[in-house]
């Protein structure tokens, strides 16, 4: 079952043979090879964290990510609940700090550039890293098409042509169809799925390079799950994508990587990263085929 | 493919007989209770309140004991003082809304709303003079209190749910602490601090003062409660989206809590509608309508009730009981409004 | 593959600054959150500041003697003055605590009526009906306790003093039972039973259903499991609702004046028709006082509020204590 649904992951995903960076530099030896480091700044692939640490209060729980995350690629982060996961990838975007007690360590480079660094305006990172919530949250107090521009407005952009990017982030998003004709009414109404899909192009109307999901279906049915990831498959075109999956078989059908990460009682730490077909088919670690046959976790 | 069709039963709903018997026990228990007042001396309503409720907790407690065992009784014998303590707060809000419906409806009449006491007295037939100056007054306190608490209650609002800095215990405590101030307190403050070294006069703004101060923590509170309700996802979105977070809370977090913010606004003019005290000590209370809330005595309903309720003759009295009817029915409307705002509030969520 | 071992960093400062209209809405709230503390801080020192000389001159007598008297020459100064509070604490105490004791019962078996006891549909529409009186102004309770309650009251408290007349506090002599603290304690009680009864039931609602359905299971009955689960869990609770009644009742005005004769004599029967409490003495006297007395009236002013700010702190104390000890 598991293979099969790799071998689709892998016809899909053919693109990225062509991505520059090899995929065996993806792993979490890369923080100790600094010629590799500099090459990647050169070629401003994206996103790279470099010893990422976490902690809540005095609760470590993140030690030492190291992941590289090639531009125009599905990297999907699998592992048990309570391993890190959504931590890290709110480490990415600066929204970890809004946790009371919460620290960090580390670096994240986007685009060669410490998002951490004293001085770096915050809410443009922010533009620049978008996120995608576990529960689907479109702004109550608006209509559909104030939802999609909300970024927008919170981030005071300007924008020529409203209309035209209304509609952009709403096909991409694959739900123009569906509400194009009912813009003005609110975003309520919307069933779970369409309103998780409202999210990702209110997400996408800031035009982000990086766009992060935190197990973006785990609220919705089968049928919005498959949407969302037809979605997620289409915007990897154009943009690079984390992913936070419970569900194997969706990191299966979606990610062009997969990195694998547990807790084991301490602080959580990323056992492997691979492409998904290795994950999948012939991980490295003991642990992670434990994991993706489903022998624990 | 036969199938029985299942008749949904509810076993355990109470049947005609259950009614029947509780019916027979209440009759029971009325009927002892006009006995024993024709044979002892007790008497008066007290009399047959006081062995009806004693017969009726006898009954229903002898009746589980003999069908049920001791704990049956006992939980019967409470179920009664239960029900007790519940008809003993109910009493009153009937008792109370009952006489000010009674009394206060002989004293209303057109020209209530449309003149003052600048030419009457309260002493005079009901039909001289009325309670515009009352109204328009109350109406002014009321709006100068708003604009003056409703920032002020809504910024610790936010504090305490948006910025949640170190003070957030000390100010809940304190917001706590201020609902507790008693309302002559807050007039005698306004006096010492405001109108005897600066303003020299009465006024309707001194007034509104004082209301700020009992009106800050019912909206403060209130508020809070409704931004708590706001889920935390929304904020994290609006941030995640490059959202300052000033623009977050302006743009989301406000917009989508405002029918609770409002009804947050309505129960603290509620609360200071009918309060009395401080308007004694601050506003002049003058019989013409004063359209200047910063200079001059200005009336308002409270001082319109005491004033003529102090004036005591039966005219008076019934013009105090029409003013009362009056702010009773301004407070409910306002309630009512407040509740189906916040009731509509949570249905679309 | 083993996890190579990490040497722990240490957590990075996060050293950006927030921009700056972040930085201007903070301080615009954290100053609107800090008026609370600026308005009782006001509040206490412009009545400190203006009874100052009063408290000064009277000393500790201020609320030890019950003489409240001052006599002034044809020009209006003061020539003597004697301003103590001694009977009008005692009868604050003694109003707020009857009604404290009508009160806290009545409310506790309402609340627990609402939460365990009532259908819904009833449990709806009486919910609204007493939050709905806890917001009647004061004046209404007074009018109604002066003209409909007292009567019957007086009626109850003949019958008390008949039967229990040889407890001391019971004692009525001479035979006068108008205006008394008891009517007074009566009125005040019906003011705050909406406001234990909501505490109450808040705090009753948060008794956790798991272990109330485990009672259950057990086969407790109803008052069983109240008894089990739900009273223990909101004792506390309900103390702090108490509280929070008796500071109401004490900082009471216009209810109490209107049902209650005030007198300048330490009394402790409650029956009988002479009481005292600082609100009213302010409104009774405050009409025709001088400029030296309003300044023993704001003195006064400044022992209610410290009166009421002990009350409220004690009571938030306790109901925050619930939380914790209960889970």
């Amino acid at each position: 079952m598991n293979l099969n649904a790799n071998e689709n992951a892998n016809q899909e995903s053919g693109k990225t043979m062509t991505t520059s960076v090899q995929p065996s530099s993806l792993s979490s030896v890369a923080s100790a090879n600094p010629q590799r480091t500099e090459s990647q700044r050169a070629q401003g692939t994206g996103l790279e964290t470099r010893g990422i640490h976490a902690w809540f209060g005095k609760n470590h729980v993140l030690s030492d990510i190291n992941l590289d995350f090639t531009a125009g690629s599905v990297t999907a982060l699998i592992g048990p609940s309570g391993c890190g996961k959504s931590t890290f990838i709110r480490t990415i975007n600066r929204m970890h700090e809004f946790i009371p007690g919460a620290a960090m360590a580390g670096e994240v480079l986007l685009d060669g550039k410490d998002v951490y660094a004293p001085g770096v305006d915050v809410t443009k990172i922010r533009l620049q890293i978008g996120m995608v919530f576990q529960k689907p949250n479109p702004f109550p107090s608006m209509t559909i098409g104030e939802n999609v521009l909300s970024g927008l407005k919170l981030a005071q952009l300007k924008v020529d042509n409203k209309d035209d990017l209304l509609e952009e982030c709403l096909i991409r998003a694959g739900l123009w169809t569906e509400v194009k004709d009912r813009l003005d009414t609110h975003g309520g109404a919307l069933s779970g799925g369409q309103q998780q899909r409202l999210c990702i192009a209110r997400a996408l109307a800031v035009r982000p390079q990086v766009l992060l999901m935190d197990e973006p279906c785990s609220a919705l049915d089968p049928g919005s799950t498959l949407r969302i990831e037809d979605t997620i498959r289409e915007l990897s075109d154009t943009m690079t994508i984390v992913i936070v999956t419970h569900n194997m078989q969706q990191a299966a059908r979606v990610s062009d990587y997969t990195a694998f990460f547990l807790s084991e009682g301490g602080p959580g730490h990323m056992i492997e990263v691979a492409r998904t077909s290795e994950i999948f088919s012939q991980p490295k670690d003991q642990r992670t085929e434990n994991y993706v046959t489903g022998r624990f976790g | 493919m036969t199938h029985s069709t299942a008749v949904p039963t509810k076993p355990w709903a109470k049947k005609p007989i259950d009614y029947l018997r509780n019916l027979s026990f209440f009759l029971v228990a009325i009927l002892s209770a006009y006995v024993v007042v024709a044979i002892t001396p007790m008497k008066g309503k007290l009399g047959y309140a006081f062995t009806f409720f004693v017969a009726y907790a006898f009954i229903t407690s002898l009746f589980a004991l003999v069908s049920l065992g001791i704990p049956a009784a006992k939980d019967a014998f409470i179920k009664s003082f239960v029900a007790l303590g519940a008809v003993m707060t109910v009493i009153p809000i009937v008792s109370i809304l009952g006489t000010v419906l009674k009394n206060g409806l002989p004293g209303i009449h057109l020209g209530l709303f449309t003149h003052d006491m600048s030419m009457a007295t309260p002493t005079d037939p009901i039909e001289n003079g009325g309670l515009l100056h009352a109204i328009t007054g109350t109406l002014t306190l009321v709006l100068l209190a708003l604009i003056m608490s409703v920032p002020l209650g809504i910024l610790t609002a936010l504090y305490l749910t948006e910025i949640r800095g170190k003070f957030s215990g000390p100010i809940r405590f304190l917001v706590q602490a201020m609902s507790g101030v008693p309302s002559i307190v807050a007039g005698l403050f306004i006096l010492s601090a405001v109108l005897y070294p600066i303003a020299k006069n009465y006024s309707g703004l001194m007034g509104a003062l004082a209301l700020t101060i009992l009106m800050i923590p019912t909206v403060a509170r209130t508020s809070e409660e409704v931004l708590l309700l706001i889920p935390n996802d929304l904020r994290e979105a609006g941030t995640a989206l490059g959202g300052t977070q000033w623009r977050t809370v302006a743009m989301i977090v406000l917009p989508a809590a405002r029918s609770g913010l409002i009804t947050a606004m309505i129960l603290g003019v509620a609360r200071i509608a009918g309060e009395t005290a401080p308007i004694l000590l601050l506003t002049g209370g003058g019989d013409k309508v004063n359209p200047n809330a910063f200079s001059g005595p200005l009336g308002s309903l409270p001082y319109y009730i005491w004033k003529s309720f102090n004036a005591g003759s039966p005219e008076a009295i019934t013009r105090a009981w029409a003013g009362l009817l009056v702010l009773v029915l301004i407070i409910l409307i306002l309630f009512t409004l407040a509740r189906t705002l916040s009731s509509r509030n949570v249905a679309r969520r | 593959m083993s996890t190579p071992t990490v040497s722990i960093p240490a957590p990075r400062e996060i050293t950006t600054e927030p921009r700056r209209s972040d930085k201007v809405f903070r301080r615009i709230v954290t100053a609107g959150g800090l008026s609370s503390l600026v308005i009782l801080g006001l509040i206490a020192f412009f009545l400190a500041y203006s009874g100052y000389e009063v408290l000064k001159s009277e000393g500790l007598k201020f609320i030890t003697s019950a003489d409240w008297s001052i006599s002034t020459d044809d020009a209006g100064n003061v020539i003597d003055s004697h301003f103590g509070l001694a009977a009008m604490l005692v009868g604050t105490m003694l109003c707020s605590l009857v009604a404290v004791v009508i009160a806290v019962p009545v409310s506790v078996f309402s609340a627990l009526f609402l939460n365990f006891y009532a259908p819904n549909w009833m449990k709806k529409i009486l919910i609204s009906i007493i939050d709905m009186m806890a917001a009647f102004p004061s004046i209404l309770f007074g009018i109604w306790g002066f003209l409909v309650l007292m009567p019957s009251v007086e009626y109850w408290a003949k019958l008390i003093n008949r039967y229990l007349g040889w407890i001391p506090v019971f004692e009525v002599n001479p035979y006068f039972f108008t205006r008394s603290p008891f009517v007074a304690g009566v009125v005040l009680a019906i003011m705050i039973i909406p406001i234990i009864t909501s505490v109450s039931r808040e705090v009753f609602a948060q008794a956790p259903l798991d272990r109330i359905q485990a009672a259950f299971a057990l086969g407790a009955t109803r008052w069983a499991m109240i008894k089990a689960v739900v009273i223990p869990y909101g004792r506390s609770g309900v103390i702090g609702g108490a509280m929070l009644g008796l500071g109401r009742a004490m900082g009471e005005t216009v209810a109490v004046y209107t049902v209650l004769n005030v007198v300048f004599q330490i009394n402790w029967h409650i029956l009988l028709g002479a009481g005292g409490n600082v609100a009213s003495l302010i409104i009774l006297k405050f009409g025709d006082a001088s400029p030296y007395e309003i300044k023993a009236l704001m003195a006064a002013g400044l022992v209610l509020f410290l009166l009421t700010l002990i009350v409220n702190a004690a009571a938030n104390f306790i109901v925050k204590r619930t939380g914790k000890s209960g889970k």
